[in-house]
């Protein structure tokens, strides 16, 4: 009873702690430009395939991380560059949709560069599950939990110390204000589309060895995190953290208590219940209008 | 005289040469091309289907016209892509019967793509050879359509009959929430009463989880399951069996006919040693014993398969190549594209050896295959091996 319980709660830690990723991904961006950017799963697709492909070409895996890594950089600030900043004056539902086509248009481009079929990596240290308790783990989530956990704590340093990072905090607390203090609005954008895209290549990688690797995986993991997000209060980074790992815990229970015809229906019931009674998700500031 | 009489003679042999050659040069024109119509889904999520099944169509139909046609007639290949959206399959049908003319149309990579095309066919009546899985697509019999995969019926019956072999009982069952692992539950559940199985698990898992131990974990703690049966396709088969593994569950597990590609064995690794499965002939073709019917065309089509695409070959372009095999074979017995000799020509094919069996049809059996075109198969040092 107690070890089903808890192996429930040790997978949906590992899935939660992706979702997380991508919501902080969310946040960051949300934060910097009040764009909510549906191509944030095409970022930790970047990563994964890239990863993935380039291993098995012979490349050294933390090298083959770190060109997915700038790729997905790359692709973010070009997204930022002429996507979202030429729609400047555009409203928020334009840019939205926006960012839904550049997520199409970046899976299809992902298509005729990999093509269509699943790639897999390895797991980083090996394959034998690891008993816990009754439970048992694949000792990827291990590296997926963990690497969550020091990207949440280097980008709340980011945030707190260098002066970049509070750039991009001024800009989302006041945009005007943060203009005429001499912060140049246009490079935070930039600056922050490539850090979640960095943050979510640097997550397809690690999950790969999970999911395999397709050029559609970041579809549900991009809206997994957007619920994530929502829940956690837009915006608010370790609010995105709690969020992803409430979802996919979740989701854990409710495929192995209730049934798991339900599973995905568990995080979206979420998302519309906080939507219908907390707008400003757990952890988001209370009254804030963002215009 | 004579001189005049030579050159009559030899006026009158040009002639009926000039004129015999203008009869075989006019023949040559009237000839019309066969056209044959497809649809399949070479983009979107079921282009690990489609995409196989254009390119065999493609290539054979270039290489019959390259070696003379069929009967003198050169074959017109049409293929749509409908993206794996039903709606699209249906406009292309609809395009495929009343602008192109076809004779008869190959394709509907999917169970939705082909029964959106069904009623289309069925009113128009153009013969359809559908490419996809599901039971519902020749039962009940529909005039005009018919199929050349084998059913999940069919693998639900192969993996009992092995079950018993082994004195296995209880099963437990794990499908995927897509239309065709909801198909296949329906029909294991079926097939399972039928055959004096108990299922003692129905568990289902979403297409894209990357997760599913929380499900394989109730399955683990049922006692009673004897064996575990995942009926999916794609990449959530793979992330089951790792799971599986991960979780050191000892059952026998079991996948469907729709992971029997190489690609399963090579996402899912280690992981997938001594999984069984159903299979038709093309997957373990250099292992067929040589009195095997199916040896021939099965190692001949890998061949020029993996020769002109050089990627292994796939159960799923094996299907395309026998749609058209079978639609050309009718052509030739009906001496024609009389649509409705065309029809029952089809209906009438009798013995032919294709990729994925024997096929007999008849009125009542639009598909002709038995269960003797499934191979049961084991993963042996990330091979297929046969059970014997």
């Amino acid at each position: 009873m107690f070890a089903e319980l808890l192996q429930y709660l040790l997978s949906g830690l590992t899935i939660g702690a992706i979702y997380a990723l991508a919501g902080l991904g969310f946040s960051i961006i949300y934060n910097a430009s009040h764009v909510i950017n549906f191509a944030q799963g095409e970022f930790i697709m970047i990563g994964g395939m890239a990863s993935a492909t380039l291993t098995a070409s012979g490349v050294p895996l933390p090298l083959a991380i770190l060109i997915g890594c700038g790729g997905a950089m790359l692709v973010g600030v070009l997204v930022a560059k002429f996507a979202v900043e030429r729609a400047r004056n555009a409203s928020t539902v334009t840019l939205i949709i926006i960012t839904i086509g550049a997520s199409i248009f970046l899976r299809g481009i992902a298509e005729l560069v990999w093509g269509k079929d699943f790639k897999r990596l390895d797991a980083f240290s090996g394959e034998t599950p690891i008993q816990f308790l009754g439970a048992s783990m694949q000792p990827q989530s291990l590296w997926v939990v963990g690497t969550a956990g020091v990207l949440i704590v280097a980008i709340g340093l980011f945030f707190a110390k260098t002066l970049t990072g509070k750039a991009i905090l001024a800009t989302s607390h006041n945009r005007l204000a943060a203009q005429l203090v001499g912060i140049d609005v246009k490079r935070v954008v930039l600056a922050s589309f490539a850090l979640s895209a960095a943050l979510g290549a640097v997550g397809g990688a690690v999950v790969a060895p999970i999911t395999f690797s397709y050029t559609e995986m970041g579809i549900m993991l991009g809206l997994k995190g957007f619920t994530a997000a929502v829940l956690g209060g837009l915006g608010h980074g370790p609010g995105a953290v709690a969020g992803g790992l409430i979802v996919g815990i979740a989701e854990a229970l409710g495929a192995g208590y209730i049934s798991s015809a339900y599973k995905d229906a568990v995080a979206f019931v979420i998302i519309l219940a906080v939507l219908l009674f907390m707008p400003n998700g757990l952890f988001g500031k209370r009254g804030t209008e963002r215009v | 005289m004579r001189k005049g009489l030579l050159a009559t003679i030899a006026l009158t042999a040009m002639t009926a040469m000039m004129a015999v050659s203008g009869l075989m040069s006019g023949a040559a024109q009237a000839a019309d091309p066969i056209k044959v119509g497809a649809i399949v889904s070479a983009t979107g999520p079921a282009s690990f289907l489609g995409d196989p099944e254009k390119k065999v169509l493609e290539l054979y139909a270039d290489r019959i016209n390259k070696a003379g046609g069929v009967d003198g007639r050169p074959l017109q290949l049409t293929v749509y892509d409908d993206g794996g959206a039903a709606d699209k399959a249906a406009s292309f049908t609809k395009r495929l019967i009343e602008s192109d003319g076809v004779d008869v149309i190959v394709g509907g990579t999917t169970t939705a793509a082909t029964m959106a095309a069904v009623p289309l066919v069925e009113r128009a009546g153009v013969p359809f050879i559908s490419l996809a899985g599901a039971v519902v697509i020749v039962e009940p019999v529909k005039k005009w359509v018919f199929k050349t995969p084998h059913t999940d019926r069919m693998a639900a019956e192969k993996v009992m009959e092995d079950m018993k072999k082994r004195g296995l009982t209880k099963l437990a069952l794990l499908s995927e929430d897509s239309g065709f692992g909801k198909s296949g539950r329906e029909q294991t559940v079926a097939v399972a009463k039928e055959r004096g199985i108990e299922l003692v698990a129905d568990e289902t898992y979403g297409a894209k989880d990357t997760d599913v131990t929380a499900q394989l974990t109730k399955i683990k703690n049922n006692a009673a399951a004897q064996a575990v049966l995942v009926f999916g396709l794609g990449q959530g088969p793979a992330v089951v069996t790792k799971n599986y593994r991960q979780l050191g569950i000892s059952l026998p597990l079991y996948q469907s006919h729709g992971v029997a590609s190489k690609e399963y064995i090579r996402l899912a690794g280690g992981a997938a040693e001594g999984v069984r499965l159903p299979a038709a002939g093309l997957v373990v073709a250099a292992q067929l014993p040589d009195g095997d019917p199916q040896k021939k065309v099965v190692t001949e089509f890998t061949k020029v398969y993996e020769d002109s695409f050089s990627t292994e070959v796939s159960t799923f372009a094996g299907h395309a190549y026998d749609g058209l095999m079978i639609a050309l074979d009718a052509v030739k017995r009906a001496g024609g594209t009389d649509k409705a000799k065309l029809r029952d020509a089809i209906e009438q094919t009798k013995g032919y050896v294709g990729t994925g069996g024997t096929v007999t049809m008849s009125a009542k059996d639009h598909m002709g295959l038995t269960l003797d075109a499934f191979h049961m198969v084991e993963v042996k040092q990330g091979d297929w091996a046969l059970v014997k």
